[in-house]
């Protein structure tokens, strides 16, 4: 399975399905990260973690362990 | 009747600008009941009997964070005339996912189309009377910054407010999906009130749970709702909130294919982003950010702040007001009792204090700067690995970076923070990071024990640190704060350049908060202080005293000080100086000042050092300055304290807690050290080695499981 965690700044790739529950779930599928949703990485934060992605125009940061529960195609 | 008009939209899509602009001074912060977030109502300017209504940002009306909860709870129970929900026009999908949400209310929505100067600059054209159309309410431009488009669009929402007639929400669900909420929509009719209806079942569609918990239904309703939405999950194979989730964001895919003409420019760089491959660049950013940091403080604290504050401190007080009003007094022969209150109690207590506020202005001013240009995000952004390693977030730094210059606008920038837990965790710590006032203490003792080595500061910087990192990590261990972390998911706004308005709002409610404290708690703390200071028991007598070692203060102190000999001051000096301490840190210094003598001191006391090197150790010294930093801060920040708690109960607690370590610490440091110094062990020693033993477990114990505990972003 790979996950958004898997990717290399100025990747672009589709979002396939989200795993996990709750409340980072609903959060991370309320900022716009959906099944068919196309997510630009841009960069990783100077210390590695977090990932700011470009998500339906917008600049978004998330962290790794969290990007590992979306799984791209 | 008043009209109330609310107002919806993200974070960061120029809500507050708007707010401010139609508010104008007319405006009330508080906080919501029971929650650390900030409750902003005001009256329309010229139109008092019409009342706006600010709603926290949120990106959608989830039930998991405490602003969500506050926005649809108010929505649905106190039933507003009307919502302007502000969207940004440069981030339109996202903020039209909370629109669908606003229109499925049964309440009147005016969409504001924000940021259009800026929309039109990139390129992208939106038809404003397609997505109207679609969405099925007015779409209005509005540049906030500029002030173009306040007014009608206000005038809009007072009409449809007035009109009182529903508004049918857009037709965003299809298929089984709208089937099913139909049916649902039967199944609870007669526990729903009508312009509620869609909103709960699409929310009891989705489970959640606290509205599940305000709908009275029977179990037969209960089971039916359950049955249907399994059917619909299982025939869709996902669950019923990434249903809804996935509709919602397809159905407004197809709005903006329809409604949005898109610049031809292509994925380029927007200026943000060319700016920020500079300022979150792998290699440069934290360089930068120091810079940054450097320039700031250089700028407020030693040129143009030392500048102001010296100026308020030896002239505009020191020349322009004490003497003249001691002379105008005395020459008016009043009571000297009364001269000493009002010059040297009054004047001279708030004066030190309201001496810093020009310096403490500046300082956050250029935070305002950085904080509405949208910097502060990126340093989040930043330094989110190393507050990740023990449970909090990026977020956390801001507050401590600004609580180094005054806790008290850092305590109060903790607002940002979304989960309460590491809200509340961070407002405790952030007294811990030495602040300006605390540094005439350590200059004080750095001078008079340590030869003026810089070490002394920087060691103190150290400790404040080690001492938020060690009590996040305790805290979080503990009961009351443990759960999953909180989600970092945070958007990075655009930069943009910040409008003196805003800046100058922020400035001046941070600078306000401090001077009110001044004018109140400080006033009344001085008067009480400088009384024990000039009275005390004389052969028997309450009477005025020359000599301050017979003073009601020193018989306080004296009283008090064996508490403090395990830390080794245990002298009345020192208790009284720390007691001083609590109504501003500036006083510590000034307080020793006047009891070995010195009516006035220099701003590092560089008059009694000797003095104090002859009553302290290095050792007892440093403890004693240990005590001072990490203890309770000044009563300006426990104010602020108080007032982001939000709860006097947790604010004790924050005290204690604060209090406790600080004694902890400080012993452990004094008996330890005075065993390597070359003291016999005791019984203090024992003491200590038992308290650093159980800080150690605190600190070092695995996660303990509590059970079911309420998500992160619970109360």
């Amino acid at each position: 399975m790979k996950t958004l965690r898997d990717t290399k700044p100025g990747d672009t790739v589709t979002v396939h399905k989200l795993h996990g529950e709750g409340a980072i779930k609903r959060r991370i599928m309320d900022m716009g990260i959906t099944p068919g949703t196309e997510i630009y990485l841009r960069k990783l934060a100077p210390l590695g973690d977090p990932l700011e992605l470009t998500v339906r125009g917008y600049e978004l940061s998330l962290r790794k362990q969290d990007a590992a529960m979306i799984e791209i195609r | 009747m008043p009209t109330t008009i609310a107002l919806a939209g993200n974070p960061n899509s120029g809500k507050t600008t708007l707010f401010n602009a139609l508010t104008g001074s007319a405006q009330y912060v508080g906080n919501w009941p029971g929650v650390t977030i900030e409750k902003k109502e005001g009256r329309l300017k010229g139109k008092p009997d019409v009342l706006i209504q600010d709603l926290p940002g949120v990106y959608s009306l989830s039930p998991y964070s405490p602003e969500e909860v506050i926005t649809r709870d108010y929505l649905a129970r106190e039933n507003p005339d009307a919502i302007i929900n502000v969207v940004d026009g440069t981030n339109l999908e996202r903020n039209l996912y909370l629109t669908t949400q606003l229109m499925e209310l049964g309440i009147p929505v005016v969409v504001a189309l924000n940021m259009m100067d800026l929309v039109k600059k990139s390129g992208d054209r939106i038809d404003m009377k397609r997505l109207s159309d679609a969405l099925g309410c007015e779409v209005m431009p509005l540049s906030a910054l500029k002030g173009d488009g306040g007014e009608q669009l206000v005038r809009e929402a007072v009409r449809v407010a007035q009109a009182k007639k529903g508004m049918e929400p857009p037709a965003v669900f299809a298929g089984s999906v709208e089937h099913t909420l139909a049916h649902i929509e039967e199944t609870i009719a007669s526990a729903v009130a009508p312009e509620r209806l869609r909103y709960s079942a699409i929310k009891l569609f989705e489970r959640d749970e606290k509205v599940m918990a305000d709908i009275a239904l029977s179990p037969e309703a209960k089971s039916r709702v359950e049955e249907l939405t399994k059917a619909c999950e299982q025939e869709l194979d996902d669950d019923s909130e990434s249903i809804i989730v996935n509709q919602r964001y397809a159905y407004i895919a197809g709005l903006m294919d329809r409604a949005v003409v898109k610049s031809r420019k292509g994925r380029k760089m927007s200026l943000s982003d060319r700016i920020d491959s500079v300022v979150t660049h792998r290699v440069l950013a934290l360089p930068i950010f120091v810079a940054i940091m450097a320039l700031v403080y250089y700028i407020a604290v030693t040129t143009v702040g030392a500048l102001v504050t010296d100026f308020t401190n030896d002239v505009f007080f020191g020349e322009w007001i004490i003497p003249p009003l001691r002379e105008a007094m005395e020459g008016a022969s009043v009571a000297p009792w009364l001269v000493g209150l009002v010059v040297d109690g009054i004047v001279g207590g708030v004066g030190a204090v309201l001496g810093f506020v020009p310096q403490m202005l500046v300082l956050f001013l250029m935070l305002s700067i950085l904080e509405d240009v949208g910097y502060m995000a990126r340093v989040a952004f930043i330094m989110d690995r190393m507050f990740r390693r023990f449970g909090l977030s990026g977020k956390s730094f801001i507050p401590m970076l600004i609580g180094s210059g005054c806790s008290v606008p850092g305590i109060m920038a903790s607002r940002t923070i979304e989960s309460e837990r590491d809200r509340r965790i961070t407002i405790i710590t952030t007294s811990f990071i030495p602040c300006s006032a605390k540094l005439p203490i350590i200059a004080l003792l750095a001078g008079a024990m340590f030869n003026q080595s810089n070490w002394v500061a920087v060691s103190t910087y150290f400790i404040g640190v080690a001492a938020v990192i060690i009590s996040g990590i305790i805290l979080k261990k503990s009961r009351r704060f443990a759960g999953d972390p909180a989600p970092f998911v945070m958007e990075l706004p655009s930069y943009h350049l910040p409008t003196a308005g805003g800046v100058l709002r922020a400035t001046w409610e941070r600078g306000w908060s401090f001077i009110k404290r001044a004018g109140t708690v400080i006033l009344v703390s001085s008067i009480v202080l400088w009384f024990l200071q000039a009275y005390g028991v004389e052969a028997g007598v309450l009477t005025a005293v020359e000599d301050n070692n017979n003073s009601l203060l020193a018989a306080i102190g004296r009283f008090v000080a064996p508490i403090f000999a395990p830390l080794g001051f245990g002298n009345w000096k020192a208790a009284v100086a720390t007691f001083t301490g609590l109504v501003a840190k500036e006083n510590v210094v000034n307080t020793f000042g006047v009891l070995y003598g010195f009516a006035e001191v220099a701003e590092d006391g560089l008059e009694i050092w000797s003095l104090i090197a002859a009553d302290y150790t290095a050792l007892t010294a440093y403890s004693f300055m240990v005590f001072n930093l990490l203890c309770i801060p000044c009563f300006a920040a426990i104010g602020a304290i108080r007032r982001e708690m939000n709860s006097s109960s947790w604010t004790g607690f924050a005290l204690m807690y604060q209090t406790v370590f600080a004694y902890a610490v400080s012993l452990i440091t004094y008996q330890l050290g005075a065993v390597f110094t070359g003291s016999p062990f005791g019984l203090g020693t024992a003491v200590a080695l038992a308290l650093l033993a159980g800080l150690l477990y605190l600190l070092f114990r695995p996660q303990p499981s509590y059970g079911q505990l309420k998500p992160a972003t619970g109360r």
